[in-house]
Order: C-alpha cells, then structure tokens, then sequence
C-alpha cells in the first residue's frame, strides 16, 4: 500500500507500471484520476489551492486503504493526492487498486474516492472573477458514501 | 491542562490563527467542551465555533464528535466539512 501526498504532477502509467511491477498474481488494474475543472457553481475557476492537515492526511487514508483491503480481495492500492496551487486540467488525485479480478478493483477503487471525498481532510479553495472562495462540501459525496454502509461527517 | 489546537481552510481564516497552545480549566473533558471554552473568547470565535455550524472535529489527527474525551498535550483541530478528490 502506498499514500503520497505531494504539491508534484504524477504519471498514471508510470505510478501503474511500478503497482504491478513484482506482481505477476495480478489481472485487473483499476484506476481513478480527479482532475481541475474550469467551471464550478456556476463560476469560472482560474486557480485552485488544496490545502490539508498534514499528519492526519496520511493517517485518513492509510485507513480508508486498510478498510478496502479488509473487505475486498485485493492485492494492492495507491492513492496520490496533489496540495497546493493547481490550474484548470491539472490532475488533483489518482486511486490505483490492483486484483486478480476486475469487480473487487472496480469496487475497492469506488470506495476509496468516496470515502477520501468525504473522510480525508483536504480543502479545495478557487480563484473565481468574483473573488476567492471555499469549495461547499456536496450533498452528493455524503450519498455517494452511503451506499458502502458508511457513516459520514464527524466520527466513524 | 494544556490542549494544542489546530484551524483548518475557512475556519482557519475567519479566526485568524492556524494553532495555538491553550491552558483550559479543569471542568473542560471532552473536544465538545473545549468548543464550548473556546466560544467563551466571544466575538469571531463564538460565531465560528457555535453550536449548529457544519462544524468537523478531530482528536489526535482522527475525526471524532463532541463527547469525545481529552488529555494533557492532546490535539484538537476544528475545520469545515472536506472537499479534497
């Protein structure tokens, strides 16, 4: 298990490449890629800076990863995670999970970016015409962690 | 007892501090009761900290809720809800 978290761009083939590189057990990779829009609420986003709480980051998702592996059958799994300024089309985040079959990776992958969506402490911050302003948390990422049986918000 | 305190994103910035170390009194156990002490300094921080705000708590550097107990040297952090992803 690997968690990275880095002001530096990643390269999803490479980041695959060494996932798998000493596992010849594995038969699906699945990968998830988060990325900067330009537009968010109805504004244009110029700029973005993700700001977090170092120490606890690692920890959150260290923990979201071990979750994933306790209750799928996988073999491995990366998360990167950017912080920092970021511009429009600039990767932000990358789930990686390695199986010997696809539904397990499929769904280990799913779980973990709902759960860091919700559990992991980032902060998004954008540069809009009418001014900097705080990303509000969606009511859709709550929902989207309910289906795994998950409670959200404070506490686990 | 002495309880290091840590401000996160909008949170951060409405109050104007990142961390601090504070002294709180004996009668102050849990996070929930170190909220209630901070609000008590009025002004921002009883408008930032109040009751009902979308408020996220963490001890130790795990999110956790109000009844949560502390101990000497603990870490308290109070942000808003995530949106990292």
């Amino acid at each position: 298990m690997t968690i990275r978290v880095q002001t530096e761009d990643f390269d999803l083939s490479r980041e695959v490449a060494a996932l798998r590189a000493d596992s010849p057990q594995v038969g699906a990779v699945v990968t998830f890629v988060g990325t900067v829009r330009d537009v968010n609420d109805g504004a244009s986003v110029a700029e973005m800076e993700l700001e977090h709480y170092p120490g606890m980051t690692e920890k959150a998702l260290q923990d979201i990863v071990e979750q994933a592996k306790a209750r799928w059958d996988i073999y491995d799994a990366l998360v990167i995670h950017r912080v920092g300024p970021l511009l429009p089309k600039d990767q932000i985040v990358l789930v990686a999970v390695t199986s010997a079959h696809r539904g397990e990776a499929f769904d280990a992958c799913e779980f973990i970016i709902d759960y860091l969506k919700t559990q992991a402490p980032f902060w998004k911050k954008e540069q809009t015409p009418q001014g900097a302003r705080w990303v509000d948390a969606r009511v859709t990422d709550d929902e989207a962690l309910a289906k795994w049986d998950m409670p959200s918000g404070s506490g686990r | 007892m002495n309880i290091q305190l840590r401000f996160f994103a909008s949170v951060r910035e409405a109050l104007g501090v990142s961390q601090e170390t504070v002294a709180v009194p004996a009668h102050v156990a849990t996070v929930g009761d170190v909220r209630a002490f901070l609000r008590e300094r009025g002004g921002k921080w009883a408008e930032v900290l109040a009751e009902g705000k979308s408020l996220r708590m963490a001890y130790d550097q795990q999110m956790t809720d109000a009844a949560t107990p502390v101990r000497e040297g603990g870490e308290v952090a109070f942000f808003p809800p995530v949106t990292g992803g």
